[in-house]
């Protein structure tokens, strides 16, 4: 143990104060601003006190963005991204490190070129990919003469059977987020530190690969798996790009979507105080997984970077 | 177990028939060993179905996507119909020559530099406070955690809101201080309202990461510099800080990838980009050129540097990450 220094401690209080408070003035303004009337909130000086209208701005805002349909679509896109993803990627996690089989590397590789791009950079071309998902096995059909053949023989019609428009579907929101190796490359680095005596002894009592995951790794995995779904949770909850550009109809929107709607634009009546309810609620889930769940999520996010 | 037996024995002749053809491969990609458990299964055709799901997930939302911005920016395409000419690398000239583009590039330049520097000396004052204290780290922890739950578009309505030139109360402050305060007409002000609130945000994943980098420190190596008569601020600077380098390091690509690409939400909800394109970062000029000004080719094209950029951040982020493991006491 090294010496204290009074001084410094308190100059170390004071620091942590400075900046729990700027954490937590713009959501304190949000808060006052949710609790005003609309004539309150354009008042020259801003009141610096809550008053009594937050609840009833809170179902205003609820009412006026159909936030009951907008939270099931949320719920229904998160739950999709983290179930998804988790599933997908421990499963192709164990496949390439427990597998020895043919293009082991090359599989290994097509799925770690793919933590390279994020979405964002391949906005334009996703987009169309997902606005026509039977596109390319449509061409492929074509080219191999599928499409002639078939629509010759039987009349069927298989260009006009692939026609996937995932514009304004579930899917849509969900599938090309999942499209990312980040949490196969986790848990495939995370297996790779379990001790091989555990498959050994396991091969040795005659479990066969099913039997080793289900009942081994899996149960291994779980405060990783625990770690993983606090963080793809706000990650699925708090996107906005994507909802953005998917959605043109507004019964598929998220929350996130439904919230940009309620930002008063200029020359319009300022809404504010609708408009910051309305964050409080749409930002309500990810910030309670937080409070509850801080210890899990800092250690997996931290482990998750090694 | 006469099952596991059958499966060993086929396995193992399928290796050695298999022989040629996996050296030739180990050859083009390095070894095959490489990442497999030393007790592993040989049931290729299982590995294969457990791999399919992702692989085919990647087939249609990665890899397609990538190769069209790749064949699109090549072309010139007319938004309504099917027609496209192969243009070579004009739409790469074009862009480069744009001044429009240049000023975007050089912005995000600026703005990602400002806001990883800016973010990482917050984040770092802010755990090195919270390695001294003792009474009441929990709460700080807890408080200062806050906005990684909150997205960067609800940021950007906070701030956007705060300094909002007729309601928001900072705003007033500054009118009352006598400066003309107002992001919708100047882009000084605009810029400077996207970095906070793209700092504000982005503050709490530094500081998890930079606490736990100062906690990791070996408290004998504090305590020898103590004895050696090193003060606090001394033992921060020269023993904490060092040997939280790599974590640094690796901070500095990963506020570089926030701040190119994450701060869309921000810049939408706040800005969208103006005035006069002074918040037009280079990921919001993408967005802005293909779908709302339908300049296919020129987007393809800008999508293409980005991917540069991208892939060459996430080979800096592995060597940020080696560079940790390799950094021992």
């Amino acid at each position: 143990m090294v010496e204290r220094h009074v001084w410094l401690s308190v100059f170390c209080h004071v620091v942590l104060l400075v900046g729990a408070a700027a954490v937590c003035m713009p959501l304190y303004f949000a808060f006052v601003a949710g609790s005003l009337t609309v004539e309150d909130v354009q008042q020259v000086p801003f009141p610096l006190l809550p008053r009594d209208h937050f609840v009833q701005n809170i179902v205003t805002a609820w009412n006026e963005g159909d936030f009951g349909q907008l939270y099931i679509n949320s719920i229904i896109v998160t739950v999709g991204i983290v179930v998804g993803k988790l599933v997908v990627s421990i499963i192709a996690g164990f496949a390439v490190t427990y597998f020895r089989f043919p293009f082991r590397m090359t599989a290994f590789w097509l799925i770690f070129i793919s933590l390279m791009l994020p979405v964002e950079v391949r906005i334009i071309p996703t987009y169309e990919a997902v606005a026509d998902a039977g596109g390319p096995l449509r061409s492929f059909f074509e080219a191999i003469g599928l499409t002639g053949l078939l629509a010759n023989t039987t009349g069927y019609r298989l260009d006009a059977a692939l026609q996937w428009n995932m514009v304004n579907t579930y899917s849509g929101l969900i599938l090309p987020l999942i499209a990312s190796a980040s949490a196969t490359f986790l848990f495939r680095q995370f297996f790779l530190t379990i001790p091989d005596e555990l498959c050994e002894a396991a091969k040795l009592d005659g479990a066969g690969p099913m039997k080793f995951f289900w009942d081994v790794l899996l149960p291994l995995s779980r405060a990783n798996i625990a770690a993983l779904s606090i963080i793809l949770f706000l990650y699925g909850w708090n996107q906005y790009l994507w909802p953005l550009l998917f959605t043109t109809e507004k019964g598929m929107y998220t929350a996130m979507i439904g919230l940009k709607d309620l930002i008063p634009v200029a020359d319009a009546r300022p809404a504010w105080n609708i408009a910051m309810a309305a964050a409080f609620f749409v930002m309500a889930p990810p910030a309670i997984v937080i409070l509850l769940m801080q210890r899990w999520f800092t250690k997996g996010l931290v482990d998750s970077s090694k | 177990m006469p099952a596991s037996d059958a499966m060993r024995l086929s396995g193992g002749a399928a290796t050695r028939l298999r022989f040629p053809l996996r050296r030739s491969l180990g050859l083009a990609l390095g070894s095959s060993e490489v990442g497999l458990k030393a007790a592993h299964f040989r049931r290729p055709w299982l590995a294969a179905g457990l791999l399919a799901p992702q692989l085919l997930i990647l087939l249609f939302f990665f890899f397609i996507p990538t190769y069209k911005a790749l064949s699109l920016a090549f072309v010139q395409v007319d938004p309504f119909g099917g027609t496209s000419i192969f243009v070579g690398l004009d739409n790469f000239t074009t862009l480069f020559s744009s001044p429009e583009y240049r000023d975007s590039a050089i912005l995000t330049l600026w703005f990602t530099l400002v806001q990883c520097v800016v973010t990482l000396f917050i984040a770092a004052l802010l755990a090195f406070a919270t390695d001294v204290v003792i009474r009441g780290r929990a709460i700080y922890k807890g408080v200062i955690l806050l906005p990684y739950a909150i997205a960067p578009a609800i940021s950007g309505v906070l701030w956007a809101f705060l300094f909002n030139p007729t309601v928001g109360p900072l705003a007033h402050m500054l009118h009352d201080l006598g400066y003309a305060w107002d992001p919708n007409r100047r882009p000084f002000d605009a810029l400077l309202l996207v970095s906070v609130a793209a700092i504000w945000k982005h503050v709490c994943y530094d500081y998890i990461f930079l606490v736990a980098a100062f906690l990791a420190v070996p408290a004998s190596v504090i305590e020898a510099a103590a004895i050696d008569g090193a003060r606090p601020v001394r033992r921060f600077l020269t023993v904490t800080l060092p040997m939280a380098a790599p974590t640094v390091f690796f901070l500095v690509v990963m506020n570089f990838v926030y701040g190119l690409f994450e701060t869309f939400g921000i810049i939408d909800t706040i800005t969208h980009g103006g005035p006069a394109g002074s918040t037009n970062t280079l990921v919001y000029k993408v967005y802005q050129d293909g779908f709302r000004l339908l300049d296919l080719g020129s987007s393809a094209a800008q999508s293409v540097v980005l991917m540069a950029i991208a892939v060459l951040f996430t080979v800096l982020q592995f060597r940020a990450v080696e560079r940790k493991v390799n950094y021992q006491v």
